[in-house]
């Protein structure tokens, strides 16, 4: 007989600063696996009453699984460590879900009893792993028409939603990034990262040096100077490199427990997992995800979208964000549970990391705002996907 | 030449939030762990240069090194080659003090992060900094400069002293060195004081910025011992009685290392460092230094080149081994390719008694392994199935690869071998470990005789590196590679080389022994003789070397040479009557008394003179010329490097006499015996730079 169903929390989360993913990027020369390395190692040294021995399951998402992102890297992440040999380890791949749903697998597994603490995040060096690297494509998806050949190009599902919507303008998406660059730099200045944004020293052609912020952040930019940006994507369309969410190299995760576990040690935990739902949508316009992803997990809950104080949701791009205020008819681009601190487009968004990104940014407003009770994290997923994770305030 | 690496001082900036702006310098060559760090000229310009550019509002300076290096310290055969007099070696000296002591003279916190291997400069220039971090993944840490015959010139012998106290001091600069060159790793290191934090690889650079930047804030203070240095009279002077020990009068370096070290105590640093500048001067235009470099180029560089395996020859793959015979040293034989190759092994003895003691040795040995924490129980469990004793030729079968490790007579070695060539494929090679007995001979009557090769090892097996790879006059090129093969997997040093009475080392050893013989029968004791020897600086003197070998083994070989070559080589009367009186050899046991009972029956010849010291030692070192040049005209070995190389590995020649050639031109004795040198000084440079 299983035992019955436990809480789940969120006892930390952390990340690596997320750097450009070029040769000359702040991880340039490191690898991607030294980056999980440094985030479980300092999740582990932050949190000493959770003994290594405690740990059940060491989950890693990211979508390359070869290189330095091979070799089932949940378990050689947590042998590098230096966790107990008996820690076991496993990689899952939801392309830019993929922190979000280890998470979700820690929390499934806690929550059935199985285990009381588990590692969970996501990682991505898309300077090491460009998107689709190594990926074989069913020749069937063009030549049976299944998808159209925009599906497999983000920056043309994104067009895809502008064409869908007409009334979402490149305006409005410019507006929407610049407002986002705004936000990281409030939140950034207000030192809200210090904790979040772990320092690791990284090797580089000029020596070593210290990664210690993210080096994508563009708070100069304006409307007008974003104007001018190339047009990548196609002639005449309205995704540029300022409204989207660029190339970048990161790592990010975070420690769950049980609330037993909790109990028993007395911790400190940052929020409860209330639950989570994946969704499909066409993968011609695949940002749509988040969507249907986060009404099913409505549904499942209980909730209504109103109980949700935050919103955390990844700027894969500007357009996608600007459909999903639509959707749930939200209060436009300054709606204030919307990304409170900035969202990809200003830190970048290394795929599969970004959903421990969102985890700790959601932990650190519920932190900040005791009285909030509701969160959701929820990003957009290559293929057409969505996923969404309500979570409630552990801090009030 | 390969192109030049250049080590550059990078300069990075990190802001960091509490302790402010910190300049993390790092050495890096560009290229990869495997060409490390080292400093020349053009590094200490890229010091200054770092320094000089170093920004003004720095709270701290962190140095370190390239990913698994922090920097070795000085290209030894560079500045061999480079440096053309003593002026240019004292400015080598005085330049490196002055870039390092920039960093010194800094007046914010500075700490060195010791990331990898650290020798000589790369360790000198660390003592520099204020603080030192290391991480336990450190495995070369260490000041070898006495072990090459120089003293550490850029600070060691001043700053070592001042940081760790005499008694540490001199285990750094001169024990370890001394003893086999022997380096501290990352633990031992901070244990000694070198370094005040020890952390752990993962994270090593991360912790290394925090500390600095914690000591900046005061939220760690270093806590370290003031070195006591009102000892250092006692203690070098008991330094020089461990250097005498250990090398006896042959190197001057150690004991110039002992009065730097002995001056630090009261000189001011300038002044020790300008006296540790013209040290080098004086030892880097040496013969000794000269040499040195050569030895390390023959133990670092052409020792894993392999010369003298031909050059398009395959090795055949070797899974199965045979020895025959399984006595003591076939039982070595036995473990050692179990150990290192892990495939099924054969021991074949005619006594079922001497193959229980050989497993009972086995055994032993794989349970000591465990014991030690080498290997683990189930692994030395299945190693030990792998093992056969057997009384059957038959057991052979499917063995790649047999060696005999039986009595020394031709005609028991030719039956042993024709007894398991009818039980092994026609490629199996089959190898003798004889050590006077001739190749070409042995392998005469062998259906294929080219499958045979003398692999002549070193008692202990396990102690000694050398390894003699000997070719037959039938002896075809893949089984030379195949042989070269098997000695790269057991670790051992090669030397290549043809059929010869002695073959290299013994026949060099030998002639020694035959003149050291001679004199002894005049009035000098063997005490007088031994002591002549060592102070060359070789490990031990003749007499004490028979004793090792034992006097019926060295009689045996004797008398092989004796026959082979009359006019140089004949029987020591005295060395006969030991091997008669069944005596360990001239001296009583582990002392230098000459046993009473061998002295009264010594045969003396009281017309002889007694020799000094100089003149046993120019006896010896012109014969060993003379045997020298007759190995390489008769075509034994290719070059002199092979004789250099066999001298060190297989006897224990010092580094700083070059093995032996490179001692014997540089004291012109080889021009004097043979009208030449081995080799010109254009040859050596050239070779050198290669």
């Amino acid at each position: 007989m299983a035992k019955e169903q436990q809480d789940v929390y969120v006892l930390d989360a952390c990340r690596t600063a997320f750097g450009k993913a070029r040769p000359d990027g702040f991880f340039g020369q490191t690898r991607a696996d030294d980056m999980v390395v440094k985030v479980i190692r300092t999740l582990m040294a932050r949190n000493p009453d959770l003994e290594p021995s405690m740990i059940d399951d060491n989950i890693w998402g990211a979508t390359t699984q070869m290189g330095d992102q091979g070799l089932t890297l949940g378990r050689t992440s947590a042998i590098l460590a230096g966790l107990p040999v008996d820690v076991p380890g496993y990689s899952v791949d939801r392309m830019c879900a993929g922190g979000m749903t280890a998470i979700n697998c820690g929390v499934s597994a806690i929550a059935m009893g199985m285990a009381d603490a588990i590692v969970a995040g996501g990682v991505e060096h898309m300077g090491h792993h460009p998107m689709g690297q190594g990926a074989d494509p069913n020749p069937r998806f063009i030549a049976e028409k299944i998808v159209d050949t925009s599906a497999l190009n983000m920056g043309m599902t994104a067009e895809n939603i502008h064409d869908m919507y007409p009334n979402l303008t490149r305006q409005m998406a410019d507006e929407y990034a610049v407002y986002c660059q705004k936000k990281a730099k409030d939140a950034l200045d207000a030192g809200y990262f210090d904790d979040i944004i772990i320092p690791m020293t990284v090797w580089t052609t000029e020596g070593w040096k210290v990664a210690d912020h993210d080096e994508q952040p563009r708070p100069e930019a304006t409307v007008e100077n974003m104007q001018g940006l190339r047009l990548p994507f196609r002639k005449g369309g309205r995704v540029t490199a300022g409204n989207s969410s660029g190339l970048n190299d990161g790592a990010a995760g975070s420690i769950l427990v049980s609330g037993k576990l909790v109990e028993k040690l007395g911790l400190k935990p940052k929020m409860k997992a209330v639950g989570f739902a994946y969704a499909g949508v066409r993968p011609e316009v695949m940002g749509l995800g988040p969507v249907p992803a986060t009404e099913k997990v409505l549904e499942r809950t209980g909730l209504k979208f109103d109980d949700l104080d935050f919103i955390e949701l990844n700027e894969a791009f500007a357009v996608q964000c600007l459909a999903y205020i639509d959707a749930f008819k939200m209060d436009g681009i300054e709606d204030k549970r919307l990304n409170q601190l900035g969202g990809a487009i200003a830190y970048g968004h290394p795929l599969a990391s970004s959903g421990g990104r969102l985890v700790a940014h959601l932990a650190k407003l519920f932190e900040l705002n005791p009285k909030a009770k509701y969160g959701i994290t929820t990003l957009c997923v290559g293929l057409g996907m969505g996923a969404a994770t309500i979570w409630e305030n552990a801090q009030s | 030449m390969a192109e030049e690496l250049i080590t550059q001082f990078k300069v990075t900036y990190y802001d960091h939030p509490k302790a402010g702006k910190l300049a993390i310098m790092t050495m890096d060559n560009g290229a990869d762990y495997k060409k490390p760090n080292t400093f020349d000229d053009k590094a200490l310009a890229s010091l200054n240069e770092a320094m000089d550019g170093l920004d003004k509002d720095i709270k701290g300076l962190l140095l370190t090194g390239k990913t698994f290096i922090f920097s070795v310290g000085a290209n030894l055969i560079e500045a061999a080659t480079k440096l053309e007099n003593k002026d240019m070696a004292v400015e080598m000296g005085r330049a490196g003090h002055a870039a390092f002591k920039r960093i010194m003279d800094l007046d914010v916190p500075t700490l060195a992060a010791i990331n990898g291997a650290c020798l000589g400069g790369g360790l000198e220039i660390s003592l520099y900094c204020d603080y030192r971090t290391v991480s336990t993944g450190v495995t070369a840490l260490g000041l070898p400069e006495c072990f090459v015959g120089l003293v550490p010139a850029w600070g060691g012998t001043q700053l070592v002293p001042k940081l760790l106290g005499y008694e540490k001091a001199v285990t750094v600069i001169l024990k370890n060195p001394l003893q086999n060159n022997r380096f501290l790793n990352g633990k031992s290191a901070f244990e000694m004081g070198i370094a005040d934090r020890l952390f752990e690889p993962v994270e090593f650079f991360d912790q290394s910025v925090e500390l600095l930047a914690n000591i900046i804030t005061g939220d760690e203070k270093i806590e370290r011992e003031k070195a006591d240095l009102s000892d250092a009279k006692e203690q070098i002077a008991e330094a020089r009685e461990f250097v005498k020990g250990r090398v006896h009068a042959g190197p001057i370096a150690p004991y110039l290392a002992c009065d730097l070290m002995e001056g630090a105590a009261e000189w001011s640093l300038d002044d020790g460092f300008e006296k540790e500048s013209q040290a080098l001067g004086d030892l880097a235009m040496s013969d000794q230094l000269k040499a040195s470099v050569w030895s390390f180029d023959l133990a670092q560089r052409r020792a894993k080149q392999m010369v003298g395996v031909p050059a398009d020859a395959q090795a055949l793959p070797v899974n199965k081994v045979g020895v025959i015979g399984a006595g003591l040293m076939a039982s070595q034989m036995g473990f050692l390719f179990l150990q290192r190759l892990e495939v099924p092994v054969v021991m074949k003895d005619i006594s079922q008694e001497v193959l229980d003691k050989c497993k009972e040795y086995i055994d032993g040995q794989l349970d000591r392994l465990v014991k030690k924490g080498k290997a683990e129980q189930p692994k030395a469990d299945f190693l030990k199935t792998l093992m056969t004793y057997t009384l059957e030729d038959k057991d052979f079968e499917g063995c790649d690869f047999v060696i005999e490790a039986v009595f020394e007579n031709m005609d028991i070695k030719k039956k042993v071998f024709a007894a398991a060539e009818a039980f092994v494929s026609e490629t199996a090679i089959l190898a003798t470990n004889t050590s006077t007995l001739s190749i070409t001979e042995m392998q005469s009557d062998l259906k294929n005789p080219e499958r045979v090769v003398g692999f002549h090892f070193f008692n202990p097996i396990s102690a000694m590196p050398l390894l003699e790879i000997i070719r037959g006059k039938k002896t075809n090129d893949v089984t030379v590679a195949t042989a070269g093969a098997v000695g790269k997997k057991i670790r051992k040093t090669m030397v290549f080389m043809n059929d010869a009475p002695g073959f290299l080392v013994n026949r060099m050893l030998i002639r020694q022994s035959v003149v050291v013989g001679d004199i002894g029968m005049g009035p000098n004791t063997p005490q007088e003789i031994d002591d002549a020897i060592l102070d060359l600086g070789l490990p031990m003197g003749p007499f004490d070397l028979m004793a090792l070998v034992g006097p019926a083994v060295a009689l045996h070989s004797t008398e092989t040479l004796a026959a082979a070559f009359p006019d140089r080589y004949h029987v020591d009367p005295n060395v006969a009557k030991i091997v008669e009186m069944k005596k360990p050899g001239i001296y009583l046991p582990f002392t230098k008394d000459v046993d009473p009972e061998v002295e009264a029956v010594m045969v003396k010849d009281d017309k002889l003179p007694k020799l000094s010291a100089d003149e046993i030692r120019a006896k010896v070192l012109e014969a060993l010329a003379d045997e020298a040049r007759r190995i390489l005209d008769e075509g034994v070995v290719a070059e002199p490097q092979d004789i250099d190389t066999g001298l060190i590995f297989g006897a224990g020649y010092p580094f700083f006499m070059g093995g032996l050639t490179r001692y014997l031109d540089q004291k012109g004795i080889s021009q004097k015996v043979n009208g030449k040198p081995f080799m010109t000084e254009d040859d050596v440079v050239a070779y050198l730079k290669r």
